[in-house]
């Protein structure tokens, strides 16, 4: 126990080229999963938040429902996409970056929808009808709405940056953890631990949670600063 | 140049969850000056407001507004609904479906600060103003859209008197250049202060409409004398639906 954590500050303190590499592209992954999925999120929750059309109800609930879409099931539905066979097979993407970033987008793409539905329908509670009296289209509603809650939405950036970095079954399945390559923080924790080199797997393992606690308290600065700032 | 916008509500009936709110109303609002609307809680005064600005939708009746049925309209709540930016940003929003180029943008904002007398503060965050400033804030966004017909919704009912009075001057202000104004209040000095007529709701129902004077003062009807001595609960709207 103690050679091992020995060894782990150790590979740490030398910034160990492979906990940065594995780190680095965990990171790069996990984020532009989430700018992608900020992208097509933010846009359609606030949409469905001041929109209203028949089997709205139905669209929430299943936007909802998609908060919690299994990782492994969302890996294997990419899987099936990319690979040889299937319709994306000629792009050749399965077992590379670009296919974790699919399918971490596809998983917390619905996370933030759902919650910044939720956090823009707040505010249009208070601020709904005064738009409307402007004459304003539902597209330029949701754009303002986004832009008063830019900070609050923080929360639903951050809960979905959490479920992209911390997940391993989706980047597994299509990713393959191959070293070097396709290998993340949760992957080769997975792979080391059951390999014995508890070492390696436990300074990872730190790093991902630095990593974690570092983006929360980076946002929790903002969002202090807004609400001095903007009440 | 003053544009007349008259008002007709013809059998206005508002129906939500089971509820009569309106229950064939039926009024003409002359095309200038200051309306008031008064009548105890739930008689649908507010629920008028928002049927007169296409917020809400009637259940049955017309609502006719202006000689050719549409007249640019801007509505002021009793809290301001301010978006979290800066004073200019939250005027700009209301001129975003008037299409104005830059210059002409910036010029409207300036001068609708100054009118309400909080230029030199475009820049500041609205949120941070006091209540107030704030009711300023949304009466300036209404005035830069230069509308036709202003909507109040108690506009001045969580001010202190010295802010009432400055939203009043204003109110006045936008009426004498040529802005017809429908305010709903329950205050009735203000009304006494600001209105030219006076329309009285219960029930959902117009019980009495003329100058703010006879219906102050005299009243015809035994529903507005039972109001304006505070003897017409809010129970009768509930008695009647």
């Amino acid at each position: 126990m103690y050679e091992t954590l020995t060894d782990t500050f150790s590979r740490l303190a030398s910034l160990d080229r492979e906990v940065v590499a594995i780190a680095w592209l965990s990171l790069r992954v996990s984020v532009s999963a989430v700018l992608i999925g900020c992208a097509v999120g933010i846009p359609l929750g606030a949409l469905v938040a001041v929109a209203h059309f028949p089997g709205r109800q139905g669209v929430v609930g299943l936007m909802n429902a998609s908060m919690g879409l299994p990782p492994v099931i969302v890996g294997l539905v990419i899987y099936l996409l990319l690979s040889r066979s299937g319709p994306f097979g000629p792009f050749g993407l399965l077992f590379t970056p670009a296919a974790m970033v699919a399918a971490q987008s596809v998983l917390v793409t619905p996370l933030i929808a759902a919650l910044t539905r939720q956090i823009v329908a707040d505010a249009e509670a208070h601020l709904g009808e005064q738009l409307r009296s402007l004459r304003l289209s539902a597209w330029r509603r949701a754009g303002i709405l986004i832009f008063d809650v830019r900070f609050s939405l923080l929360t639903a950036v951050l809960a979905a940056f959490g479920r992209a970095i911390s997940e391993i079954g989706a980047v597994l399945v299509v990713g393959g953890n191959i070293d070097g390559f396709t290998r993340t923080m949760t992957t080769a924790i997975s792979l080391e631990t059951q390999k014995g080199d508890l070492a390696l797997a436990l300074a990872l393992g730190l790093v991902l949670m630095a990593l974690v606690v570092a983006v929360n308290a980076a946002a929790s600065l903002l969002r202090s600063y807004a609400a001095r700032a903007y009440g | 140049m003053r544009v007349s916008v008259p008002i007709r509500l013809d059998g206005l009936v508002y129906r939500v969850g089971g509820r009569t709110i309106l229950d064939c109303l039926d009024a003409t609002i002359g095309g200038a000056g200051i309306t008031a609307v008064i009548g105890p809680n739930g008689a649908g005064k507010s629920v008028t407001l928002r049927l007169i600005d296409g917020l809400l939708a009637p259940s049955a009746g017309t609502i006719r507004i202006g000689a050719d049925g549409s007249a640019r309209r801007a509505f002021v709540f009793q809290r301001p609904a301010l978006v979290r930016a800066s004073l200019a940003r939250n005027i700009g929003l209301a001129l975003d479906p008037l299409g104005l180029g830059r210059a002409a943008r910036a010029a409207r904002i300036e001068a609708a600060l100054a009118r309400v007398g909080l230029q030199g503060r475009a820049g500041d965050p609205a949120t941070k103003l006091s209540g107030g400033e704030q009711q300023r804030l949304a009466l300036a966004r209404a005035w830069a859209t230069q509308p036709q017909l202003l909507l109040l919704d108690e506009p001045t009912a969580s001010l202190d008197p010295a802010a009432t009075e400055t939203i009043e001057a204003l109110v006045s202000e936008m009426a004498r250049g040529g802005t017809k104004v429908v305010l709903v209040s329950h205050n009735l000095g203000q009304v006494a202060r600001l209105a030219d007529d006076v329309l009285v709701l219960a029930a959902g129902r117009a019980v009495e409409h003329g100058p703010t004077r006879q219906v102050l003062f005299s009243p015809r009807t035994a529903e507005a004398r039972a109001y304006l001595k505070g003897e017409l609960p809010w129970t009768s709207f509930a008695a009647a639906s």
